[in-house]
This record gives structure tokens, sequence and C-alpha cells, in this order.
């Protein structure tokens, strides 16, 4: 137990601000793994980028080499073996373990708020930026106050009038 | 009795910070000379207490005062020295430590080199800076004291993360830390200008360096990372949308912009409310970035130990600093009047279009990295937001920026003729699409992204390259040469800057569209083929090092017989932290990193093997270097150096800027 309470201590300060995936160093597909058809284990790593490790932190199970992601990675392969295509896999592995081993989030319901919230912005602000330009574009004499009487005497004064 | 001291000068510190929240803004308001003057040398005692809490921390880790709780949770007696002093910072309380020093350290810099300020604004400046700090060393004091003792100290540590004891990731921090901690302070400048009432063109240029400053340490801080978990993690991957990743990347996003709209604040009047919103949002990224890696409400690799306590604690600070700063900027943003006045075709437009992009991506990140918390909260699904999502959300917004960013470097202010830009790119417009075409005649994959990508990187540099050059005039090519090494370091720094964009814009190009792998099991003494090169399991052998054991291979790589590297990957076991790590061997090329990992043992004999080629790899982060480096130029220039005011004309030439200096 203390083992894991050390670990994650240490872990917290700088891994905390940095970059990159902690805890299992070692790569993950295993040669025995491997199909024999490289078109098919082309499909299988294509597929297997796209879910997550689902005991890891935010890995996907390509990635991962916790035993629950080999797990995975075999029924991938043993899916596409029996001739399923990539789509009827996917459902096979989202039918079982729900949306969140999806890190592709789908486009349905709520979620289109997130795809959308990206484009929807960008909208608004061009929008708002084609205001602001169109205001800039005023010439300068409409845009400058005029003088005061106090000003154009001091104007005159230095002028020499 | 030293942790102690620290202890007490930690204290000491964060009243001195409080004195200085409180003073200098009641002077600035009753225009009290005296109360405003204090806040300099307050800011000077707070840095030098704030060092000498550190500086006793970092002794306790150097001789292993194990009566100390985080030394014995995070050092060991056999650790190498170096790591022992990184070990420092390898832990929450003391990377919020090295924060808090980070802070003082601005809040000092802006008192010594702020002597060109008005005497209020600077005063608002520090006292907002401080009370920024004082929220900080709060935070230390009542939930992660570093200086904790126990009772019954043991006989030795219980080592750092093995993963940590990596120089890239040893130096990783701090670089982060002088970023995300230099956006407090044009968060201080943003503030004490509202508060003031006023923003013009002089606010601009003190705000600029700072920001740059910060941008350019971000940029190191997160190269440094992205490198390393390149070599480190064993498969070569160097960038996950990770919410922690993300953290770092949204205040960088915006630190960018700002850097864009605060020129226009500087040149030309406008974009001034913009601008202080800017302000205040790149240093909301930086404290939502501390919350999100320090409360650990969203699941991320990084955030190991999370304690909602902390985390409460830091979305208050959040939700006070931006609270109120941007109840101020409502209330004030009306009375600040743009000037300027521009074409739509322009450089301030263009401007306004990088800002929109930068603006609208981290948006994107934001969006995407806290999704899942808000799908579960409101919409009661549990999903993931990951890697594809970003990658097809992100960067459509990148590829206009870098179809529009050799265009609007090389518009003049004010009103552009886009028949004349068009011509002076002519060149560059061709070196790209034969580029484009080349790259896809010659690839064997049919990717549409490498010819893209690449030709996108080709534009940037062809184009920044031209920018430069336009701006020697007219001329025979001698006196045109003389010209451009008179130019300003400013326009040397841009451009130098926007080719180190382009070189990391090839770099991921070409190794998300190439990049290939051999996975495999080799018998010692096999030799195999990947991609082109002959590889050979030479030998595999145990070898100790100084607190771990290793397993390392002999891999010999040659090419149509020649030899090309002899490379040792190694497994290593670090067995008081009982933790495995993988040391791949990389030979590093211009063109190509071929890196190689040793797996386990087979239980058929042999060892599982991965060999991966890895086209360009090194431009990604050859790229950032640049990027900084231009950075560090424009931060040299002499009107920066008056703009912060070191010294005025008296400060030597070829020396850096106050900024650069740190």
């Amino acid at each position: 137990m203390t083992g894991t309470m050390q670990f994650a201590r240490a872990a917290a300060g700088v891994l905390a601000l940095c970059l990159a995936l902690v805890p299992h160093p070692v790569g993950a597909v295993q040669p025995d793994e491997i199909l024999p058809d490289p078109a098919l284990e082309g499909r299988a790593r294509d597929i297997s980028e796209g879910l997550r490790c689902l005991v890891c932190r935010n890995e996907n199970i390509d990635e991962s080499n916790a035993g629950l992601a080999r797990d995975l990675r075999l029924l991938v392969r043993e899916r596409l073996v029996a001739g399923d295509t990539n789509e009827e896999v996917v459902d096979f592995v989202v039918d079982r373990y729900g949306e969140y081993v999806l890190l592709n989030p789908t486009a349905t319901g709520a979620n289109l708020i997130l795809w959308l919230a990206g484009p929807a912005m960008f909208v608004a602000g061009v929008g708002i930026a084609a205001a602001y330009l169109r205001s800039r574009r005023r010439p300068d004499d409409e845009a400058a106050p005029d003088l005061s009487d106090e000003e154009t005497a001091r104007l005159e004064r230095i002028l020499g009038k | 009795m030293i942790a102690e001291l620290g202890h007490f000068a930690l204290l000491l510190a964060a009243c001195v910070a409080l004195v200085q929240a409180v003073v200098p803004m009641v002077g600035a308001h009753k225009g009290w000379a005296g109360w405003m003057a204090m806040a300099a040398p307050a800011a000077t005692a707070q840095l030098l207490l704030t060092a000498f809490s550190f500086s006793a921390l970092t002794y306790a880790f150097v001789v292993s005062d194990f009566s100390l709780k985080l030394v014995v949770e995070n050092s060991h007696s056999l650790k190498p020295m170096l790591y022992k002093v990184t070990g420092v910072w390898g832990n929450h309380e003391g990377s919020m430590l090295l924060w808090v020093l980070i802070l003082t350290l601005y809040g000092a810099l802006a008192a010594w080199f702020g002597g060109n300020l008005p005497p209020s604004l600077k005063a608002r400046v520090l006292g907002v800076q401080s009370a920024v700090t004082l929220a900080f060393m709060a935070f230390i004091i009542f939930t992660s004291n570093p200086f904790l003792r126990l009772a019954v100290p043991p006989l030795d540590g219980q080592d750092l993360n093995p993963l940590l004891q990596d120089p890239g990731l040893a130096f990783h921090p701090p670089f982060l830390y002088l970023g995300y901690v230099g956006l407090s302070l044009t968060f201080s400048f943003a503030v004490a200008a509202l508060i003031e009432g006023r923003v013009d063109a002089a606010w601009g240029g003190w705000v600029r360096p700072w920001t740059l400053a910060a941008w350019v340490f971000l940029t190191i801080g997160i190269a440094l990372g992205s490198w390393w978990a390149y070599y480190e993690l064993g498969w070569g991957g160097y960038w996950f949308w990770d919410p922690v990743e993300n953290a770092s990347f949204m205040p960088w996003l915006l630190a960018a912009a700002l850097l864009h709209s605060a020129i226009v604040v500087e040149k030309r009047e406008s974009l001034k409310s913009w601008t202080i919103l800017l302000a205040i949002l790149a240093f909301g990224f930086s404290l939502i970035g501390a919350f999100i890696v320090r409360s650990g409400v969203l699941t991320s690799v990084h955030a190991f130990a999370n304690d909602p306590e902390r985390g409460v604690f830091i979305l208050m600070i959040t939700a006070a600093f931006m609270g109120g700063a941007l109840t101020l900027f409502a209330a004030r943003a009306g009375a600040m009047q743009a000037k300027g006045v521009f074409g739509l075709v322009s450089r301030e437009s263009a401007l306004v279009a990088n800002n929109i992009l930068l603006a609208v991506s981290c948006f994107v990140v934001f969006v995407g990295t806290i999704w899942p918390l808000i799908a579960e909260m409101l919409f009661d699904r549990k999903l993931s937001v990951g890697p594809p999502f970003f990658d097809a959300a992100f960067t459509p917004f990148m590829v206009v920026l870098a179809v529009i960013l050799p265009l609007g470097a090389l518009m003049p202010w004010k009103r552009a003729k886009l028949d004349r830009v068009a011509r002076q790119l002519l060149l560059p417009v061709i070196a790209t699409f034969l580029i484009a075409a080349l790259v896809w005649t010659f690839q064997t994959e049919r990717s549409i992204l490498a010819p893209i990508g690449i030709a996108l990187g080709v534009w940037l540099i062809a184009g920044s390259k031209i920018d430069l050059w336009s701006r020697t005039g007219r001329g025979d090519l001698r006196s045109r040469l003389r010209r451009l090494w008179n130019l300003p370091r400013a326009d040397w720094g841009k451009t130098i800057a926007h080719i180190g964009l382009g070189v990391t814009f090839i770099g991921i190009s070409a190794l998300t569209a190439w990049q290939s792998e051999d996975i495999r099991v080799a018998q010692v003494g096999e030799t195999f083929d990947v991609g082109g090169y002959d590889v050979t399991l030479a030998d595999v052998r145990r070898e100790p090092g100084p607190n771990y054991d290793s397993i390392m291979a002999e891999m010999v790589v040659t090419r149509n017989g020649r030899p090309v590297a002899v490379l040792f990957p190694e497994k290593r076991n670090y067995p008081v932290a009982q933790m495995p790590t993988t040391e791949a061997a990389i030979d590093n090329g211009i063109f190509r990193d071929l890196y190689l990992v040793i797996g386990d043992p087979q239980a058929q004999g042999g060892w599982a093997v991965r060999t991966y080629i890895k086209p360009f790899a090194n431009w990604i982060w050859a790229g950032a270097i640049i990027m900084s480096l231009g950075g560090f130029v424009s931060l040299s220039d002499r009107r920066f150096r008056v703009a912060a005011g070191a010294g005025r004309d008296a400060a030597p030439k070829g020396d850096a800027s106050p900024v650069a200096a740190e």
C-alpha cells in the first residue's frame, strides 16, 4: 500500500505540470498479438488507437500495457478475424463497456455542443471582429473631436497668427 | 533548524506580501508617494525571504535530511546529486514553493526594471502581483507545507519517481513555471491599468516583453516535456492531448495571441480592451491549469495524487482573481478608447484574425478538456474526449493560421494592397506548391497530410524570409544586406519565430504521416530488416546503475552493409521505488530518428524488440527551439530595453534584456 501511496505522491508535483504519459513505460502491443495479415493488423491498430484503456489514466489500448488493454486488443483482433467491419468492432466494444471507451466522442445528443463549440465560437469571433473592423474604418476627422475654443486660440498663437 | 528557518522565512514573506498588497494600493489611490514607494523594496524583501525559504528546502534535500516528511517521500540517499536537487520540485509541496519563488522573482524584476513606469501604475502592478503571491503563499502554508517534520525519522527515503530522474524532465518544471507565472505579471499590468482607467501605447510597450518572456519559457517548458515523453516512454509519442498537457498548452496559445495584440496596442493604440481581456484570461488559464493538475477532477496520467481540499483552495484563488478582474473589466472596459483607424486589409486586421484563430483554438482545447466533466454533471454521460477529437477540431484553425500568417506579416499598418502583398509572395507560393507536388510524388504512402503539412511549413518559412527581406528596401544587394543586418532585433525575432513554427509544422506532419514501426521477437544474433535498415540484436546483458539495475541490449544497425549506429536500449528497474522504466536508444538524424526499444524476454526464447523509424522527428523540437530563440532575439531589442527601463542607453551592446537575462 505504501508503495502506491509514495508513487502517487512522488508523481504529483512535477508530473503534475509536465507533459507526457507516465504509468506504463514499456510499449504495448506484444509480438504474439500481431495478426499475420498486415491489412487486418493495420485495421486493428487503427481501431485500438481510438479505444481507451479503462483502467489507465488517459491512454489508448494500443499504447497501454495494462492487462485489460491487452484483453481488449485481443478482442478487437478476434472480431476482425471473425469478419467484422471496423464499425462493428467498435460497436461491439461500446456495447460492452459504454461510450467511455471511445476516445473520439460521438457527435450525437449533447456532444453536438462539444463539436460545434469551436466553429460557433469562430463564427461569433469573426462577426464581432467584422463589426469592430468596420467601426475602425471611419475616417480620421470623424473620430477626432473638434478643438475647443481655447485650443484654437492657442494653435493660432503658436502658428503666429 | 534550517527547515524551521525556511518555514519562518516563508511566513515572513507572506506578511510582507500582505503589506505590499495593501499599502501601495492605498497610496496609489490617495496619491501618497511614500506609500507607493514602499512597493519596490517590499518586492525585493519578498524575493529574498522566499529564496531563503526555497534554499532551506533545497539544503534539506541535498543533505538528505530524513526528518523532513517531504524529503523522505521524494528522495533517497543513493540518488545522484542532480536529482536530489531537482527532487525539490518533483513533488506537490516543493513545486508550489518554486511557483511562489518565481512569483516573487517576477514581482522583484518588475520593481527593479520598472523605473520608468508612472509611480501609481508601478505601485498598483506590484500591489496586484503581491496579492496573487499572497494567495499562493497562503495555499502553501495552510494546505501544503513542505517543512513538516516526522516524529520518527526513517533511515532512508522512498526515492523520487524514477521517471523523473532524467535531465529532460528535471528542468521541465522550472521553465514551465517561469512561463505560467510570467503571465501573472501581465495580469497584474492589466488589472493595474483597469484600476488606473488608462491604457496607452506605453502600456503596450511595457506589457509586451513580459508576455514574450512568459511565452518563450512556456515554449521551452512544453518542448522539454514533449521531448522527454518522446525518448523516455518507449514508443516515441510526443503529444497526447492529456488534460495536463492541455493545461500548459492553453496559456501558451493565449500568450501567443496576447503577444500579437499587445503590438497593436503599442503601435496603433487599438484593440485595447481586447488585449486587457486576453491578459486576464491568459493568467486565468494558468490558474485553471494549476487547478486541473492539483485537484484531480479530470482523469489525467499526471495528476496522480489528487486532493479535493487543495483543489477547492486553488479554485477559490482562481474564482477570486478571475471574478475580480473580469468585474473590473466589465466596469472599466468602456473607458478604453481606441485611436488608430485602419482599413479592412491591413496588418491590424491580420492580427485580429490571428487573435481570433488563437483564441478560438484555445477555446476548443478548453471545451474538449472539461467536456467529460460537463457531460457527466449535466447529461449523465460518462465519456472520453481524446486525441481524435482534438486532431479534428483543433487542427483546422492552425491550418488557417499558417495560411494567413505570411500574408499578414507582410502587410503594412493602416492599409495594405492585396495585389502588392501577393506579388511579393509569388516566390513562396511557387515554392510551396512545388514542394507539395514533390512530396506527393515521392512518398510511398498516399497520405494527403504530409504534402499539405510540409507545404504549409515551407510557406511559413519562405514567407517569413521574404517578409524580412522586404524590409531592406531597394537598392543593390550589398546595401540591402547591410540594412538586413541592421534591422531591429524585433524584426529578426519575428522572422525567426515564424520560421520555427514552420519547422515544427513540417516535423509534426512528416512524423505523423510517415513513421513506421516493427514489433517482433528477435533471438540474440538475429538480423532483421526495417525500412531499409538491417538491425542486429547483438547481445543482451545485465548492467548495474547507481540506483537501478539495467538489462541492456546491444543492437547494430547497418544500411547496405555500411554501419549506421550501435545502439544500447535498456530496461531499468529501480528497486527502491519498485518501478521499471524503458530507456529507448535513439540514433538522431536530421531526416529520421532510429528508435530502438528492448522489451520483455519471451517464453520461447528471444526478446521482444521494437524498431521505429521516425522521419523528421527532431524538427518538432528544433522548431520549438527556433521559436524561443526568436523570442530571445526579440527581447534583446533595444526598444524593449528602453521600454523596460534597463539602464536606458547605458546598457552595453549585445547585453540581453532584463527579462531575457534571468
